[in-house]
């Protein structure tokens, strides 16, 4: 495996520019202080409630996300490029929705397969012909990008459905400007703080046409949900209502809420709970989280939903490999931000390609998220290896293939002191009139040592992530 | 605000108020059971615990539970029991849970305040309680109320949710003056005349002191402790924070600011709920009957309580629905 790219030291060991202001005060503060300020930082983080909850634990026990006190920072001239493709890209996903719950042109051009799409089990034939306002499927996107061995930027994977973990990137701020206020003042960090009131303003401009001061409020499965606070926190930030299935209901294919002076009109919902379980009368009969009739009113262009039901199909890693094509056929442009090189195990030769390389791949579940279904190769006994080319066997189409890239690493606090351990980054994107791109986002980190895997339920930690503002 | 939010801002007081008026029921109760036996018929046979009980009209369910009645059966059940839903462990569960789906509701302080309450209740276990002495768990449970309270005002805006969490706690705390005077005035005294006054006196102020309402009582009687006065400043008096009047008058006062000059049965039954205090006299009332008394109160008490309950906490269109079912029933 080669060495992955260290964001803060050059191949001399030298500090990189954008990182000088960062390196003096941590050279220049006594151990003892930042100690003190790393324990400050979790008491604080404990006492707020910023947790999330693991299923089958008891209801006491919200596990802390660890949250560490070196900063990931982008250039301003990298993040300049990182902008520009993420704007790019979440552009061409909507039309790629638009398109195949459409006219379906990109089908019929042969760009993308046919059966790859309409036989996905993310793509919705409900949502089939129904146009959206301003052709927002995806109002909130999160990508999530690796930096590789040789220092470029890859997407690793679109996230189009209920994308989470927008308030760390909001709460570490918050923590980073408490504990070290000085280094904001030494150097222009982009602001992140606006995200609440941009989600706002998309929210609103979704609202149905012709309504003046449009209601909004955020659907949550409930306090027993692994992202409760997340969705209580938004709320909170924007000043709406936080609302579960039962505190919805719809009468003449209008949504409204029960409050405590009678029926009050819903007009958009932020629903952070899957397609399946947004309306039993429509997909899953068995939910109790949704709301009976919600789809015939969204279908009556009563009430907005955001994200639109049946995102899913844009972000299934088994049409990853296409969206490339998408923003060439689309926009007719250069995509700006690279795919990793993935094998499509559907395919012949994919398949046996994958088969020989095994113990160098990554392979995952087309449909799989949160790191869970997933083999990485180089990390694997032989006995797993063969346990997981048998599952490949039996269904190749369900899963594709990558080469194990060496995430970049960034130097983070251990027992031992201060380690390089691997980074990802998903950076947020809003969709409404305008496409709002924040400056910064949420940095993920693998703690254990030498581990690629960075989600939140396989014990990674998060760090603040700084866009600095200005040079190179 | 959403029904939910409104119910789960009631109960979260509520259960406060609740834990905090169950430990000052055991303790009245513990200062009850030192009287010695000439003073007290039945204590042997744990008189004042069943007392306690049956103010709670739970004896039944907790003699059928444990099969005895005693001290230790009585505290246990009160204060411990996962699957009693008014034990103070139940009550901090419940406040916490329903203060956690609340969040965007109530300021930060006020969940982490509910929050530290039952992370320690929960490490308590009946050998630890019985090591430190029940005293100090009872006073624990009264300054965790206390804290969450000032922590309310202090902290939480003055809006809809402020005026939920008062109907709660007040409501609950009405609810345990007609209680609290009851057990204390159900006590079947020893014959002797002598033992009779000493035992009077005893029981009184044994209440007087669990409610932290001696030195008011002082201040305003300038007297020696008696069953009259006693009833007055639990019922009639405005400056008995606890009073029965206290309570209802705020219930009335925070409805009215609910219902915005709007005609409301909420409004109304308060009203006429707190004028029913305010303007009784306390001879009147012990010449017609004490108990008879209490009973009406309690009543109207339960019926304000289920009228709040259906004016804001049941949307109606579920109400609609329920009626429109139970006239097709018909």
């Amino acid at each position: 495996m080669p060495n992955g790219f260290d964001e803060m030291h050059d191949l001399d060991g030298a500090v990189r520019p954008h990182y000088q202001v960062f390196d003096h005060w941590l050279q220049s503060t006594p151990e003892a202080q930042i100690a003190r300020k790393r324990r400050e930082a979790e008491i604080a983080f404990h006492r707020v409630g910023i947790t999330f909850s693991v299923y089958g634990e008891d209801s006491g026990n919200e596990r802390l996300i660890p949250f560490d006190l070196v900063p990931r920072i982008v250039p301003a001239g990298e993040w300049r490029m990182l902008e520009a493709g993420l704007r790019q890209r979440v552009h061409a996903l909507n039309l790629f929705l638009d398109d195949v719950y459409g006219e379906q042109r990109i089908l019929r051009e042969g760009i993308v397969p046919r059966e790859l799409v309409l036989n996905n089990s993310a793509y919705r034939l409900e949502m089939r012909g129904i146009r959206v306002p301003g052709g927002t499927w995806s109002h909130i996107s999160g990508i999530d990008l690796v930096r590789a061995g040789d220092g470029a930027y890859y997407v690793l994977e679109d996230n189009l459905r209920v994308p989470s973990g927008v308030s760390y990137m909001l709460e570490n701020r918050r923590m980073m400007a408490r504990l070290t206020p000085e280094l904001f003042n030494r150097q222009q960090i982009a602001p992140v703080e606006r995200y609440p009131d941009a989600l706002l303003e998309i929210l609103r401009e979704a609202a149905p046409g012709g309504i003046d001061n449009p209601v909004v409020a955020v659907l949550t499965p409930g306090s027993a949900n692994s992202a409760y606070f997340e969705h209580a926190f938004l709320a909170q930030q924007m000043g709406v209502e936080l609302v579960e299935g039962a505190d919805l209901f719809v009468r003449d294919s209008s949504v409204y809420a029960r409050t405590t002076r009678g029926p009050q009109r819903v007009h958009v919902i932020y629903r952070r709970i899957n397609d399946e379980y947004l309306d039993p009368s429509v997909f899953r009969p068995d939910s109790l989280l949704g709301v009976p009739g919600l789809f015939d009113a969204y279908r009556a262009g009563r009430v907005a939903l955001a994200n639109a039901p049946g995102t899913g199909v844009g972000d299934d890693k088994s049409v990853y490999p296409y969206v490339p094509e998408m923003i060439r056929f689309y926009l007719s442009e250069d995509p700006i931000l690279h795919n990793v090189p993935t094998y499509q195990l559907r395919r012949e030769d994919d398949l046996r390609y994958t088969l020989d390389h095994l113990a160098e791949l990554v392979v995952k579940e087309v449909h799989g998220a949160g790191g869970y279904g997933m083999l990485v190769g180089p990390a694997s006994t032989k006995a797993e290896i063969e346990e997981f080319r048998q599952r490949i066997l039996a269904r190749p189409d369900n899963y594709i293939a990558q080469p194990t890239l060496s995430l970049s690493t960034c130097p983070t606090f251990v027992e031992s002191g201060l380690a390089p351990r691997h980074i990802d980054l998903r950076p947020y994107i809003l969709c409404g009139r305008r496409i709002h791109v924040i400056p910064g986002g949420l940095t993920r980190v693998a703690l254990r040592e030498g581990s690629l895997v960075v989600n939140s339920s396989q014990g990674g930690g998060t760090k603040d992530t700084w866009v600095l503002e200005g040079g190179a | 605000m959403l029904c939910r939010t409104a119910n789960d801002l009631y109960w979260a007081s509520r259960h406060m108020e609740r834990a905090e008026n169950t430990a000052r029921l055991i303790d009245v109760t513990l200062r009850m059971a030192l009287l010695p036996e000439r003073y007290d018929r039945g204590k042997a046979e744990a008189a004042p615990w069943r007392r306690a009980l049956d103010a709670l009209g739970i004896a039944d369910t907790v003699r059928e539970r444990y099969g005895i009645i005693d001290g230790d059966t009585v505290l246990k059940h009160l204060l411990l029991a996962a699957d009693n839903p008014s034990s103070v462990y139940s009550c901090l569960r419940a406040a916490r849970e329903a203060a956690r789906a609340q969040r965007v509701a109530i300021t930060a302080e006020m969940y982490e305040d509910l929050n530290a309450s039952w992370l320690e209740m929960r490490g308590n276990s009946w050998a630890r309680i019985h090591g430190d002495g029940i005293s100090n768990l009872l006073e624990w449970i009264k300054s965790r109320s206390a804290s969450f309270r000032g922590v309310t005002i202090g902290t939480l805006g003055r809006g809809e949710g402020y005026h939920f969490l008062q109907l709660g706690a007040f409501i609950e705390r009405a609810d345990w003056a007609i209680r609290l005077l009851d057990i204390a005035g159900s006590q079947h005294n020893g014959d002797a005349q002598e033992s009779q006054d000493a035992a009077d006196y005893f029981r009184w102020s044994a209440l007087l002191q669990s409610l932290s309402a001696f030195e008011t009582y002082r201040r305003l009687y300038r007297e020696s402790v008696s069953a009259q006065n006693v009833a007055e400043l639990m019922l009639l008096q405005e400056s008995n924070p606890r009073s029965l009047l206290t309570c209802t008058h705020t219930l009335h006062n925070v409805l009215q600011t609910l219902a915005g000059g709007e005609a409301m049965e909420a409004v109304r039954r308060a009203g006429a709920l707190s004028a029913q205090s305010r303007y009784a006299r306390i001879d009147e009332v012990l010449g017609n009957g004490l108990e008879a008394w209490l009973q009406d109160a309690m009543t109207r008490l339960t019926g304000l309580g289920e009228e709040i309950h259906r004016q804001f906490m049941v949307s109606t269109d579920i109400a609609q629905t329920a009626q429109a079912q139970s006239q097709s029933a018909a």
